[in-house]
């Protein structure tokens, strides 16, 4: 059932080609205030071209995924601020796409509801939000499973059925917040293939978080290592892998030595942090 | 039973040995009745059994006037309840009770559950209506139905007003606290993820927090409908001339025994037969639940 899925061009694909440009600028950002106050992440800037497939690596609780939530607009700043497209970022919208790493499907409605949905946010009628939820099921390789509620399909299953979700209000970027984290080794090599195919045919801006270098360096033209307590950008790397990129280029020296580098960073960022807390 | 798996150690043989399993006939399916299935069937089985044991207990306690502790000599044996049932039933007078009745269920119930499940969305999704509602309902919730009966009869107009107004107090409270816990478990990722989608404020309460809501609704609707028949009880006790609570009460002020435990079980009868009533028109809502297990 998994087989790995070869995705077609939807005709209005081409209209996001040159969008998505993300810009964050001076960002940080603090919870609650006084003496108690958590600084999620520190006075951050980064500048993602449209287009680009980004990830941001940084081990658990170091402030991504707050990150992620600024561009995606649930969380505000406390400074600075972010832009796509040259316009502020005042709260969440559909020229953004976000993928969660599980259950973000609404469970009472069926998976051909849950795709149609945002198209049907957007204005469209029964009928062509019908067509587009259809194609994106399509895409996605579950058309079979339209009339499926999200509990009866399995994990990787029910992610697809997140991306094409996501998808169908043709975002001009997509927001991944550990899309992958939850499925097993195989599903998890298999989406990853997927993905890349979707994002070549589609050209959105990708920003992907994850813990996982493998992950990171196998997808992302950029990976921004970020470093926990409070979460800031160490090291900016360019993956210089060739696209399209297969499960076998995983022994390419560009790949070992990207991977080396990410791991060595975080290695010695995880060092530093140990010292402190014994010192 | 066949070995699927051989693990030989000598090399020049194949290590996995696959024997494909004869073909069997294909089996007929199980005699399978219209919407029953055979845990259903067995589940009524059990409280046949269940309730046979019940009445056999209790004639054998009447039969011997079993004084122990709880004395059963002035209580009637399920023969003469039975009898008395019967004879009842073929009176008109016992059918106006058991209408009046349920139509003031009926009227109080559907009031309680239009205003109950409003609050509730509103209590859950606004801090501040929550903080100003909620210490009416913990110094009301608690006050029994009996107590109403004074105050209710000095406050509305009639008597089949005050009887309303206590049956439907019964069944609000349980409605109120189910939908507004209902609100409260809608998990935030959802509201995010059509936030994303292009939802609305109004487009978030509909898709979202009112579906995610409705199990939990559901269960208050159920809890509510009961709640609303014993209060019901109450305010027949003391006002009007009919309803099953009256009769119930008059076989009481009459001192005829058997009537007093016909007058009760219809009330049980009653109760459990709307509150099946209310499970059954409120499943189609939560099918997606059904499915997912």
């Amino acid at each position: 059932m998994l087989d790995v899925l070869k995705f077609k061009k939807p005709e209005n694909a081409s209209e996001n080609v040159g969008k998505g440009q993300i810009k964050i600028e001076d960002v940080s950002i603090t919870f609650g205030k006084g003496p108690t106050a958590h600084h999620a992440v520190e006075t951050t800037s980064i500048d993602i071209q449209a287009g680009e497939f980004v990830c941001i690596l940084g081990p658990s609780g170091c402030g991504k995924s707050t990150l992620l939530n600024a561009i995606a607009g649930y969380t505000n700043p406390t400074t600075g601020r972010v832009t796509v497209d040259d316009v502020e970022v005042k709260g969440p919208g559909p020229d953004r796409g976000m993928v969660f790493q599980q259950y973000s499907l609404l469970p009472w409605k069926t998976v051909y509801e849950n795709v149609a949905f945002g198209p049907k946010m957007a204005g469209m009628t029964r009928t062509e939000s019908g067509s587009v939820a259809n194609t994106f099921l399509g895409l996605v390789g579950l058309k079979k499973f339209g009339n499926r509620y999200p509990a009866e399909l399995s994990g990787g299953m029910q992610q697809r059925v997140g991306i094409a979700r996501a998808l169908a209000n043709y975002p001009s970027v997509l927001l991944m917040d550990e899309p992958f984290g939850a499925l097993d080794a195989q599903t998890r090599l298999m989406m990853q293939e997927s993905l890349l195919d979707i994002w070549r045919n589609f050209g959105t801006t990708v920003v992907f978080i994850t813990h996982d270098v493998d992950e990171a360096v196998f997808l992302a033209d950029r990976v921004l290592v970020m470093s926990a307590a409070p979460g800031r950008i160490i090291e900016d790397v360019k993956v210089k892998l060739p696209r399209p990129r297969s499960v076998d280029m995983s022994s390419s020296p560009e790949y070992i030595e990207a991977r080396q580098f990410c791991l060595e960073t975080i290695r010695a960022e995880s060092r530093k942090a140990f010292a402190e807390q014994n010192a | 039973m066949q070995t699927l798996v051989k693990n030989e150690k000598r090399p020049e043989e194949p290590l996995v040995e696959v024997h494909k399993p004869a073909p069997t006939e294909t089996q007929k399916p199980a005699l399978q009745l219209p919407f029953i299935s055979m845990g259903q069937v067995q589940n009524i089985g059990m409280a046949i059994a269940s309730l046979t044991v019940g009445i056999l207990w209790w004639h054998f306690a009447t039969a011997i006037n079993l004084d122990f502790y709880i004395n059963f000599s002035n209580v009637p044996s399920p023969f003469k309840v039975f009898t008395a049932f019967i004879a009842h039933i073929q009176t008109e007078i016992f059918w106006t009770h058991i209408g009046v009745s349920m139509r003031r269920i009926l009227f109080s119930y559907s009031i309680a559950v239009v205003l109950g499940i409003g609050i509730g969305l509103i209590m859950g999704r606004s801090r501040i209506m929550r903080a100003f509602v909620m210490p009416y309902i913990e110094v009301i919730r608690p006050i029994p139905a009996v107590a109403w009966i004074p105050l209710a009869i000095l406050m509305w107009p009639t008597e089949e007003s005050s009887i309303i107004y206590i049956t439907f107090l019964g069944a609000l409270f349980p409605i109120v606290l189910n939908t507004l816990h209902g609100v409260e478990q809608t998990p935030e990722v959802l509201v995010r993820a059509v936030q994303s989608l292009g939802a609305s404020r109004v487009d978030v309460f509909r898709h979202v927090v009112i579906p995610a809501a409705l199990p939990s609704i559901a269960a208050g609707l159920a809890i509510g409908m009961g709640v609303s028949w014993f209060s019901l009880l109450a305010g027949e006790i003391i006002s009007g001339q009919y309803g099953i609570g009256y009769f119930t009460w008059n076989a009481y002020s009459l001192i005829n025994y058997q009537d007093i435990v016909v007058g009760m079980l219809v009330i049980g009868g009653l109760g459990t037969a709307s509150t099946a009533a209310v499970k059954l028109l409120t499943r189609p809502m939560l099918k997606w639940q059904k499915r997912a297990r």
